[in-house]
């Protein structure tokens, strides 16, 4: 094997955060526009165009989510386990969005009907705003620590409840979610769209880029302050990946100790605040590209940021630390890891390839005149 | 020990959303073939018609895709969220086609499609004829990954189990994507695909013809869908998938469940073409018999034995012991990893450990069950064999109508007479079936797989999650719900569409004209 097991793991839990941070700065503009759909556009002409700024590059974006469900499988089966069958309630609501979300794209405008359009554009709207929130609440409890724990053949048990998972951190970390991807939809539109929807999307993203700045901030305190998870003994970064061989404990403000470890880190979540702060510079000065620009590297630097405080944690159990899973004991086989890196080094270029050409194609606004030429 | 409503709950919603979603495949498969060779006829000839045919069936082909697309991506995640222990135990192999598909195939259509509805104008002729033939590619590239990881749920070839970190893992990654069983799955599943694209163009073809709409469009796409779908029925059968059946011993029980063969028979075994399997007293009523074929269809060989329900019965509760051994040593193991003697012994009887697994339905622990629990365990080895026996004649009877249908319709064509109405009416009327003949061959390949969620590794009940039965009814109502009104949806836009028809006008006989009123548009953007 190219490499050793320890490093495949470390380039696949980097490659899980790629993927990640790939599916919100893309898909994240195709939610954020969803969810700004009802606000930013007042008449069925300026929906139209609205949704056409998405409509040829939404199916492709949200490939990165299905990919991102097929990688955890196959190179952190233990953590597609346990995250999507505890999460199960939270899941079946994002499975629900996703699930009306093409078809809300694909048949909206094939009837010329207010009352059925008006329905299809609620129900895009609520595809883009109940999966970025979910996703938010979703991370703020991985970093409190999900009850969970496995007996002796390794099978998963989670012992806590739907509505135990929306506690105020949580809530505050799906608001963080949802502003993030608003801001991201925001700046996306100005870049794709004219005239009035542009214009409105542009004092929403400016309200949005100023949540995300006070609210990550306020995120940020209170993760300071909360139990995190720490490694006593047991943990062999090339063992076998069984997480019941290790001993953990809880302590507060351990999540931010790889900061103090390697200080470079801080700047992470400061290109969070510096992205979001680009964000609103470019739309006070209508800048489209630098806003879009300043809320890519926001929506990147948010996801690291929660992805190197962890680090190695990944999944931590708040019922039986001892059981959380780690980026050293939660990874599929060394062989595998290897098989799955030589296909993503081949196939992944390919994929940006020819992702980069069609938008450049595609290239351009899209404005209310031309809609009637196309499908959506 | 695991609730059997929840189990029974798991597998209802797991079967209605893969078979819901099933309808939106095939179609996707075949459709995008088909229009793949019309725009290539397009763009060789220069006949407008041509990307007029292209235009209409795309965007029948587009409200199918989004709802393939939409269901698909419950498949994706429900193995998470529904088989938790299945995803540890065999996401080690299970996971790397699923990903591979999202990075080759799923990557390549989803991102192309777009371009194939708004790129006509942005692209030259050439250009989009290569988006479609890449839409078409990635679909079918996508069933090959999709189908080796089924494949291996059948016939879980280059895997073993890891005592060390309790699930199955891959030691022969080659040995899982030309497992000889995935194989024979993807191109039988490919060429029904193909198979119901066709019906679906032919059918509705026919529909216009017998109304005198839209004819030169509907004749032309007759004659495609009659010579694609001659080319894709004769392969479905021809390349019919129980090929893999003699492989392995729950495949052979399938086989033998198909046949409802109790008894194992001399080479070459005779097809039963009509009988009642009577599960109870364990043999077939009113049998009708055609001597040779089965050992042919299924052997492809006149001297290999298939082997009758019984016997393979009785192979299981000797598995079951066997498998003891080795459930025995790997519970050593996990208080002793160092055993040497209990890993040894682990090694010689790992082969058989799900058959052990098999008794945790029953008992906490395997190695407490009495004979009697093994005996009951040893019975659940046989599903219904009624169900396979006729889900099979129907799909087969379903497979040589269709070589029928369009054997006369290419030959109809090709003659170039005239089609007789009695002939469209047929055709019409045929479109529901490739859809009832994959599903009724998907229940064969899955139904017939239980007890098992891999065959021989895994049973199905211990598969589940540990959820609630109360999150199970929540979202099994929900999927039925949404399924459903999404269903009643594309139904009817469906049928809002074909009966609006192409939007060119009904003289697109005279190409001409045609050509002369639309090429500017259509001329290569400027570079």
């Amino acid at each position: 094997m190219l490499f050793d097991y320890d490093v495949l793991r470390l380039i696949w839990w980097a490659l899980l955060g790629v993927l990640l941070v790939a599916f919100a700065v893309t898909d994240g503009f195709d939610m954020g526009v969803a969810a700004l759909l009802p606000a930013v556009a007042r008449n069925d002409g300026q929906r139209r165009q609205v949704i056409n700024t998405v409509g040829p590059v939404w199916e492709g974006n949200q490939v990165w989510f299905i990919l991102g469900g097929g990688a955890i499988f196959a190179a952190w089966p233990a953590l597609y386990a346990v995250s999507f069958s505890g999460f199960y309630l939270a899941m079946f609501l994002i499975l629900v969005a996703l699930i009306i979300r093409p078809v809300a794209f694909k048949f909206r405008s094939k009837r010329d009907d207010a009352a059925w359009r008006g329905r299809w554009d609620a129900a895009l709207c609520f595809s883009g705003v109940v999966p970025a929130l979910i996703f938010g609440v979703a991370v703020g409890n991985v970093l409190q620590g999900v009850p969970f724990h496995f007996d002796s053949d390794l099978r998963p048990f989670y012992t806590g409840s739907f509505f135990g998972l929306l506690n105020p951190f949580a809530l505050l970390c799906g608001l963080v979610s949802l502003a993030m991807l608003i801001l991201h939809g925001a700046t996306w539109l100005q870049i794709k769209a004219d005239g009035e929807p542009a214009e409105r999307a542009r004092r929403f993203g400016l309200i949005a880029a100023a949540v995300v700045i006070v609210l990550f901030a306020i995120g940020g305190f209170w993760v300071s302050n909360m139990d995190g998870y720490q490694v006593v003994g047991g943990l062999d970064p090339v063992g076998p990946s069984n997480p019941l061989r290790k001993e953990m404990t809880t302590e507060a403000g351990a999540w931010l100790a790889n900061y103090s470890a390697q200080p470079l880190l801080w700047l992470v979540p400061l290109v969070g605040f510096a992205g979001a702060a680009l964000a609103m510079l470019g739309l006070y000065a209508r800048i489209g590209a630098l806003s879009f620009l300043g809320s890519k590297l926001s929506v990147a630097a948010i996801i690291t940021t929660v992805g190197v405080s962890m680090f190695p944690v990944i999944l931590p159990s708040s019922s039986d630390p001892g059981h959380s899973l780690m980026v050293w004991d939660a990874s599929s086989s060394h062989y595998t890891l290897g098989i799955m890196l030589i296909a993503t080094v081949i196939l992944l270029p390919i994929v940006l390839l020819y992702t980069a050409w069609v938008y450049k194609v595609l290239w351009g606004k899209v404005r209310e005149s031309d809609v009637n030429k196309d499908m959506y | 020990m695991i609730d059997a409503t929840l189990v029974e709950l798991s597998r209802l919603q797991f079967a209605m959303t893969a078979m819901y979603h099933f309808l939106f495949v095939p179609l996707t498969l075949g459709l995008s073939f088909m229009i793949a060779i019309m725009e290539s006829v397009y763009v060789m000839t220069g006949r407008t018609i041509w990307r007029d045919m292209t235009k209409f069936w795309g965007l029948l082909f587009g409200i199918n895709f989004a709802m393939g697309v939409a269901t698909g991506i419950v498949m994706e995640f429900q193995f998470g969220t529904n088989w938790a222990y299945y995803s540890h135990y065999v996401g080690d192999i299970f996971g790397a086609p699923l990903a591979i598909e999202g990075l080759m195939a799923f990557f390549l259509e989803a991102t192309l499609v777009g371009l194939f509805f708004f790129g006509w104008d942005k692209l030259s002729k050439v250009k989009h004829l290569a988006v479609t033939w890449l839409v078409a590619l990635g679909s079918n590239l996508s069933a090959l990954w999709i189908l080796v990881a089924n494949g291996w749920m059948q016939n879980p070839v280059g895997s073993e189990f890891n005592p060390d970190t309790m699930r199955m893992e891959v030691v022969d990654f080659a040995a899982v994507i030309f497992n000889p069983v995935a194989q024979a799955k993807f191109v039988h599943t490919v060429a029904a695909g193909y198979v119901t694209g066709a019906v679906f163009v032919l059918s509705i073809s026919a529909w216009y013809l017998l109304r005198g709409r839209h004819e030169a469009l509907a004749k032309r796409s007759f004659t495609v869908a009659a010579s694609f779908g001659l080319a894709a029925a004769l392969s479905v059968v021809v390349l019919g998938d129980e090929s893999g059946y003699t492989i392995t011993d729950n495949q052979k029980m399938k086989l033998a469940m198909i046949e409802g063969m109790w008894e194992t028979e001399e080479a070459p075994a005779p097809f039963a073409l009509f009988g009642i399997p009577d599960r109870e007293a364990q043999e077939t009523h009113y049998e009708v018999k055609i001597p040779w074929v089965m050992g042919l269809i299924a052997t492809r060989s006149i001297d290999q034995e298939i082997p009758g329900i019984r016997e393979l019965i009785s192979l299981s509760e000797l598995h079951i012991r066997d498998g003891l051994l080795a459930y025995d040593a790997l519970e050593t193991l996990k208080v002793d990893e160092n055993n040497a003697q209990a890993r040894q012994t682990f090694l010689e009887n790992q082969e058989y450990m799900g058959y052990a697994l098999m008794l945790k339905k029953y008992v906490e622990d395997p190695r407490d069950a009495s004979d009697q629990q093994i005996a009951m365990a040893t019975r659940d080895a046989l599903p219904n064999v009624f169900a396979l026996f006729w889900s099979f004649r129907f799909m087969v009877v379903i497979g040589f109508y269709m070589i029928a249908l369009f054997g006369l319709a290419f030959y109809l064509v090709s003659l170039r007479r005239q089609v007789p109405r009695w002939f469209l009416r047929v055709a019409f009327l045929t479109l529901p079936l490739p859809w009832v003949a994959a599903e009724l061959g998907w229940l064969v390949a899955e139904y017939g797989r239980q007890p098992w969620v891999i065959e021989g590794v895994l049973p199905t009940f211990l598969g589940v999650s540990s959820l609630t039965v109360t999150d199970l009814l929540i979202t099994v109502a929900g999927f039925l719900v949404i399924y459903t009104t999404l269903a009643i949806i594309e139904v009817k836009l469906m049928l809002k569409y074909i009966r609006k028809g192409p939007e060119e006008e009904e003289s697109a006989d005279d190409p001409a004209r045609l050509d002369e009123r639309f090429s500017p548009a259509f001329t290569r953007p400027q570079e």
